[in-house]
């Protein structure tokens, strides 16, 4: 396939997990100030922004990280803006796309950019989650598992794991003033899940292993990690002949990380979990990069200027 | 402008957002600003919005055999820090005489030959169960969860209506309500900050794991459920869910050997503790009912063997009975050596000398209840009753005058309510839920108030038209939390804000692209 569609694709998985994340994120983190009277509204505003990567201009108010991380459309890093650059990407390989996913997504982008939608946040971010569902199972429905369908979960799968990280690390941060494991584990979607497994034993050590470490829950790093290999495995045996000789850096990286995690002490891991994390987001940046330099090959553009 | 409370009539009962002179009493004043702001239509939008996402949730009851959602008023309650500190402290030591009563009644009975009670009174009472004699509990624990209805008089004092000690329901409606409210009023939440009552779960969950059977550490805990055409069912698995155990039904259940255990695929796993919501004549068919289907054969006597921990525990009926609710500020007195915190409402015992005949004189201005009937089954309100009800009633109490206790009618304090395009006073009740450990007496931060949605009645039961609103108790100062907040500044100052979100590198060039292939476009039209 054209690297060009593939590009896309991969991006199309990445920008849609990225909306369904930061939506599961804010829900929870806004519901957490509404909920409890003494959660500091500040510290959790600021880790939740720090997290995104962006600068935190203190003292942080929810409405200006709703502003930020939901509304902005200037920007792939917000809800809205990681729907429309999703939809501008499926416009561009709207060959390859079905006409299904390709509805599914731009209806999307319409209904979430409608006026009105800033009044009822939290119905706002309940619905981008029912949608990146409907996205994700008609991608599965309606495209064969080849090498696009690839790249679509390679996508989906590097930015979990990314956005994974980064909630675990802005956690560490914030320390005890900021919002708990659990409200963390509520960001996945994995709290029930970890009730069922853990049997009623909360605490600390036992929610950060699940939210890393658990290989069953899909939305853990682990999980993540895991699934982002297996893509990129399948990608490598059909593209074995042509090799430029960095076929497996992609794979190199996350793979090692991933033993990482797997092989070290869980105490270990839980003492230094900032650093870990910090590590776990550059490789999947780098495996991404990597992933550029393999399969979406570029030609300089050259500009003639007349002298 | 047309003011929502202009045509608000007060009535003689106590009403809790507006007071005697027509002032707004100070916890509800956020409130009152922004329902005042949003006007009927907002409100009703607000009331469709909460039934959808009900009947979305599935948060239903069943009318006739129709799934309807549950009716949430969209006026929350609002009690104040100091308010509830009072019933707080009311429940938790009505909730410890309970106890002791129990632990005595099953057990050595000191305050029958201390002659607090006559031992008649305990033996006649219908949920008096022999077959629980001598059982212990573990920890010591009998009431793991009970709800204790309260009332508000004329004065606005909080009284006990009664004790529920058995398998009391409602408490997932609380959490729903909770979440379902939040969103429909971000801006007072913004503004005044609540005790939270997400915890109830992992605090049931910790109470039931202190009450496994001594020596077992790592407790397999179930809850039983008569099944899915039970009307609390929603709530039976909802706590199953969300403290991460098994619901299981009666069939799922063996009893062999003094040990429970259930059927699963990996093949029979024993069962240290039982979260039962079936009431005691249903649960073992060895012991009660001997044609029950939604129990299981030789549980009690698994429990008495202390092999498996029942909760709540056999037998604790007897202390819901309404006649013997009329003794319970003695057994505080008696048991703990206090003055009762919460007054009971005054009661006649009718087999008291005098007190029959009083009662018969008077039988059409007071409340004349069954001593066993939940939920208010059978009660018979004096002044609203017909003729032909009171002769009816007096019969039956003249053939049983155990059967039946006496109250003066009680006014229920008010709350705003939402009917139709106005605000108008509605009674309400309150049930808060209390969780026992062994260690501590938890009680969940406002509990469930059921508002009744008919002008004027005073029956809140949600199967004979009433509602629920949401409680809120307000929190008191916060915790100081400045010190670990600088230190997360601190620590984020000195660390590089991480960093940001990957985006296609495509993206960029794409916007150069779009404009050159729109100025080809272009250039051909000219």
């Amino acid at each position: 396939m054209l690297s060009r569609i593939a590009e896309s694709l991969y991006w199309i998985g990445r920008y849609v997990e990225r909306a369904e994340d930061t939506s599961r994120i804010l829900d929870v983190h806004l519901n957490l100030l509404l909920e409890d009277p003494w959660a500091p509204e500040d510290v959790v505003c600021a880790s939740l922004m720090s997290a995104m990567g962006r600068e935190v201009v203190e003292p942080a108010a929810a409405a200006d990280v709703l502003d930020a991380l939901a509304w902005d459309r200037s920007t792939p890093a917000s809800v809205l803006g990681a729907l429309g650059a999703a939809r501008e990407n499926a416009r561009r390989s709207r060959e390859v796309v079905s006409a299904e996913l390709w509805e599914s997504i731009n209806v999307t982008w319409h209904e979430a950019s409608r006026p009105g939608r800033r009044a009822h946040p939290h119905a706002f971010l309940t619905w981008v989650r029912e949608r990146s569902a409907a996205f994700n199972g008609t991608a599965d429905a309606t495209l064969s598992h080849d090498d696009a369908w690839h790249f679509l979960v390679l996508g989906r799968s590097i930015e979990r794991a990314d956005m994974t990280a980064r909630l675990a690390a802005a956690r560490a941060l914030a320390g005890t003033a900021g919002p708990s494991w659990v409200t963390l584990l509520q960001s996945c979607g994995a709290y029930q899940a970890f009730l069922r497994s853990a049997r009623g034993a909360v605490n600390d050590a036992r929610s950060i292993e699940f939210l890393l470490l658990d290989p069953l829950f899909p939305r853990t790093l682990m999980s993540a990690l895991v699934e982002a290999e297996r893509c990129l495995d399948e990608l490598g045996t059909r593209h074995a002949h042509v090799d430029r000789g960095q076929g497996s850096e992609a794979h190199r990286v996350l793979g090692m990380i991933r033993s990482e995690l797997q092989f070290t002490p869980t105490v270990e891991l839980l003492d230094d979990i900032y650093h870990v994390m910090e590590r776990v987001q550059a490789a999947c940046s780098a495996a991404s990069d990597a992933i550029a330099r393999r399969y979406f090959p570029r030609g300089v553009i050259t500009s003639w200027k007349a002298s | 402008m047309a003011d929502l409370f202009d045509d608000y009539a007060r009535g003689e009962a106590w009403d809790e957002m507006i007071a005697a002179d027509g002032s707004v009493r100070a916890p509800y004043r956020v409130l009152h600003d922004s329902i005042q702001r949003s006007g009927a239509q907002e409100l009703r939008a607000g009331v469709d919005t909460l039934a959808r996402a009900y009947l979305d949730q599935g948060v239903t009851f069943d009318i006739g055999g129709e799934e309807r959602p549950f009716p949430l008023d969209i006026v929350p309650r609002v009690i104040d820090d100091g308010t509830w500190q009072t019933i707080e402290l009311g429940v938790r030591q009505r909730v410890r005489a309970l106890e002791a009563f129990l632990a005595d009644v099953y057990g050595p009975c000191r305050l029958v030959s201390d002659g607090v009670i006559p031992r008649r009174v305990i033996t006649s009472s219908r949920h008096f169960q022999r077959a629980a004699y001598g059982i212990e509990p573990p920890n010591g624990v009998r009431v793991h969860v009970s709800g204790i209805d309260l009332i508000r008089d004329e004065a606005g004092t909080f009284r006990v209506l009664e004790d529920n000690v058995r398998v009391p329901s409602g408490v997932s409606y609380v959490l729903a309500n909770r979440s379902a409210m939040r969103q429909q009023w971000t801006d007072v939440l913004g503004k005044v900050r609540l005790r939270p009552v997400s915890h109830y779960p992992q605090r049931l969950l910790a109470a039931l794991v202190a009450a496994a059977p001594s020596g077992v550490t790592d407790p397999c805990i179930v809850v039983l459920t008569p099944g899915v055409y039970n009307s609390a069912y929603f709530e039976h698995a909802w706590l199953a869910r969300a403290m991460g155990v098994e619901l299981v039904e009666g069939r799922d259940l063996v009893c062999s050997g003094g040990v429970v255990r259930m059927r699963d695929t990996s093949g029979e796993r024993r069962v240290d503790v039982i979260y039962r919501r079936v009431d005691d004549e249903f649960l073992d068919p060895v012991q009660f009912r001997s044609d029950s289907m939604l129990g299981c054969p030789g549980l009690l006597t698994a429990a008495r063997a202390g092999n498996v921990t029942i909760a709540n525990a056999v037998g604790n009926g007897v202390a819901d009975d309404k006649l013997i609710y009329s003794y319970l500020p003695d057994f505080v007195r008696y048991y703990l050596r206090e003055e009762p915190v919460l007054p009971n409402v005054d009661t006649w015992r009718l087999e008291e000398p005098g007190a029959l005949e009083e009662v018969l004189d008077r039988l059409g201005e007071l409340v004349l209840k069954p001593v066993d009937g939940a939920g208010g089954k059978g009660l018979v309100i004096g002044p609203a009753a017909g003729k032909d009800e009171l002769v009816a009633l007096r019969e039956r109490v003249i053939a049983d005058p155990r059967g039946w206790i006496a109250q003066p009618v009680v006014q229920l304090s008010t709350v705003p309510t939402l009917s139709g395009d106005t605000i108008a006073p509605r009674h309400v009740d309150l049930r808060p839920f209390a969780v026992n450990d062994g260690n501590d007496v938890w009680v969940l931060p406002g509990g469930l108030t059921r508002v009744a949605l008919v002008a004027g009645s005073l029956v809140v039961n949600s199967s004979q038209g009433g509602g629920s609103k949401d409680t809120w108790v307000l929190a008191g100062e916060r915790r100081p939390v400045v010190d670990a907040r600088s230190a997360a500044a601190a620590e984020r100052r000195e660390r590089a804000p991480m960093a940001k979100l990957d985006s296609s590198a495509e993206d960029t060039m794409q916007q150069q692209q779009q404009q050159q292939q729109q100025q080809q476009s272009g250039g051909a039209a000219c």
